[in-house]
């Protein structure tokens, strides 16, 4: 597969799904442009709902609708599927043990030109409090169309961070993907670096290189989904190397970092790094510019990595 | 028009509701009895007269639906669905008490025949309108209820709803707005008064009527004259009294959610007769 939008796989898995499953529906609060739905529109004009400038109500009517016996994937950018519709999402979806699949767009720095007020860096966080919730951040267009089918076959809510933009793949087309388990890009021995997202997997790649060719061996672990956690690939790297650095686009606290923290501290105390935003808010600024500010970059990890094997 | 004796029958019905939440808070010694008791006639009236149900098979995909978004009347809904046989009687005895299916507000996943969890105010009517849609577009025949407080309409959400339900032309969607005029902190006219409450739903597009909310057959007309719209979602505004029907708590604003015993609750049970 070559390099493709994001949302361009996110609109068209959904198109395949709904084909021949017709419980499939799109809901959206006036941003069908930014999610790509449009074309998902054009052929099933009935089952792609558009709530306007709403997402409250968006999350409720996508509630309704799945108390009616439909799937709906409701998208909007991730700082209002968060923080915005928080209770909406927790009460009427998910306390209510409903099946609605909410997107959160552009997450963290992807946010970049519309800066702050839409840079969410804490939506996991929230999002890791509501029980049984799946919440999940896929970081290419292979895994996106891979587990956004798993989101479709799972019964039961699940929040998916989705990178809108153009993205290589990581992956080939063959790669196994399943809701929960995380997958090994690269095998290491000396310490493991387990990154989150469109943006950190990459850059956790090239920090394996960078350590490589200072002799340190470094696995990379893509863990796209953040809950629940894949506890046994956490602990068997915990166990195999020296130490682990976390990566994501994201607060550290209520984070990926923080999950795999307090599970090793339990299970197995390890050394660990995490890579992310130190409570900070957003603020605009273009995707690199942002990256080197809060430091999500491969520089980052490997150095990050480094100076926990001193 | 209804038949006398189904006029008759009806009171009757919704007086049974009515001792049966009575004695189920009583018997708790607190909860919402104000906002309870001023939805009986309704609930009576759509559980024996309009809605399509089967206490036998709660989740029948062809029944009518209700969402009652002021879910903290959800006693006043046990009592009724007890009274049809969606469970036994004697379950209203464990209202509130630890792992009952009875919860204080409303919840999908513990109670036979309830519809939709709510509790969180201001919720519920974007539910029923998503419950709307996906019944048209599987071309079931069937009808929304939706029931909100008139403090609730103070919640931002409804009318984020309203716009949706009306754009969607969302006409089996009937919802009541329960106007007993008082919420926790005094008089809705005092704390956030609805001001013209007809003419807000009229303007977002709403068939909308207003009638007394104690009055069975002008419920059941009205009812009828919301099914006869084609095109637009309804809006029933109900005058009703908080507390209704117990003169205990009629009509005092301290009624939402309120401490009595099971020998207040059985002398107000008595004097209904």
């Amino acid at each position: 597969m070559e390099t493709k939008e994001m949302r361009a796989v996110y609109c068209d898995t959904l198109i395949d799904l709904a084909k021949t499953n017709e419980k499939i529906m799109v809901v959206e609060a006036d941003l069908m442009r930014a999610s790509g739905t449009m074309k998902f529109k054009d052929i099933f004009p009935e089952r792609a709902i558009d709530v306007g400038v709403a997402e409250a109500n968006m999350v409720g009517v996508s509630a309704g609708l799945s108390a009616g016996g439909k799937i709906p994937f409701a998208a909007t950018f991730g700082c209002f599927a968060s923080r915005r519709v928080f209770d909406q999402f927790f009460i009427s979806a998910n306390y209510a043990k409903l099946n609605v699949k909410l997107v959160g767009t552009d997450p963290g720095i992807s946010a970049a030109f519309n800066g702050g007020t839409h840079m969410p860096f804490e939506d996991i966080g929230m999002m890791k409090l509501i029980p049984n919730l799946t919440i999940l951040e896929p970081s290419d267009p292979i895994s996106l169309e891979a587990l956004l089918r798993a989101c479709a076959e799972h019964e039961g809510c699940t929040y998916m961070r989705l990178h809108r933009k153009a993205i290589a793949p990581l992956y080939k087309e063959d790669e196994k993907f399943a809701l929960g388990k995380g997958n090994v890009l690269r095998d290491g021995n000396d310490v493991t670096l387990i990154a989150l997202g469109a943006i950190l997997v990459p850059e956790a790649l090239k920090a394996s290189e960078m350590l490589q060719k200072e002799g340190i061996s470094a696995a990379v672990i893509d863990m796209h989904t953040v809950k629940p956690l894949d506890e046994e690939l956490v602990l068997a790297y915990a166990k195999k190397t020296r130490g682990i650095v976390t990566a994501e686009n994201h607060q550290v606290s209520g984070g990926l970092g923080a999950s795999i923290a307090s599970f090793l501290s339990k299970e197995h105390p390890t050394r660990m790094a995490m890579v992310g935003i130190n409570d900070e808010f957003g603020q605009v600024g273009t995707q690199t510019w942002l990256q080197n500010y809060y430091k999500l970059t491969a520089e980052e990890i490997a150095l990050q990595a480094k100076s926990l094997l001193k | 028009m209804l038949p006398s004796a189904s006029l008759i029958h009806l009171q009757d019905f919704a007086k049974e509701i009515r001792k049966k939440t009575l004695y189920t808070i009583g018997n708790l010694g607190v909860g919402h009895i104000g906002g309870a008791l001023s939805i009986v006639e309704l609930l009576a009236l759509l559980y024996e007269q309009e809605m399509h149900v089967d206490a036998k098979n709660p989740n029948w995909e062809d029944r009518d639906l209700l969402v009652l978004s002021k879910g903290h009347a959800g006693p006043a809904l046990y009592a009724t669905l007890a009274l049809k046989g969606f469970f036994p009687l004697s379950e209203l005895d464990t209202l509130n008490q630890g792992g009952t299916n009875l919860p204080s507000h409303c919840d999908r996943t513990k109670t036979p025949g309830i519809d939709m969890s709510t509790g969180s105010l201001g919720q519920g009517l974007s539910s029923a309108c998503g419950l709307a849609l996906a019944k048209r577009l599987d071309h079931k025949n069937v009808y929304v209820y939706a029931v909100i407080g008139d403090g609730e309409s103070q919640e931002g959400q409804n009318w984020e709803a309203a716009m949706f339900a009306s754009q969607y032309k969302l006409d089996h969607l009937i919802a009541f707005t329960d106007y007993n005029k008082m919420q926790i902190d005094g008089n809705t006219e005092d704390i956030m008064g609805l001001g013209d409450i007809v003419g807000k739903w009229e303007t977002f597009g709403w068939f909308t009527q207003r009638i007394d909310g104690h009055d069975l057959e002008a419920m059941h007309q009205a009812v009828e004259n919301a099914k006869a719209q084609q095109g637009k979602p309804s809006m029933i505004i109900l005058d009703t009294i908080k507390g209704k029907g117990a003169a205990f708590c009629e009509g005092k604003v301290t009624n939402h959610n309120m401490n009595f015993d099971l020998t207040i609750a059985n002398e107000a049970i008595a004097q209904l007769g």
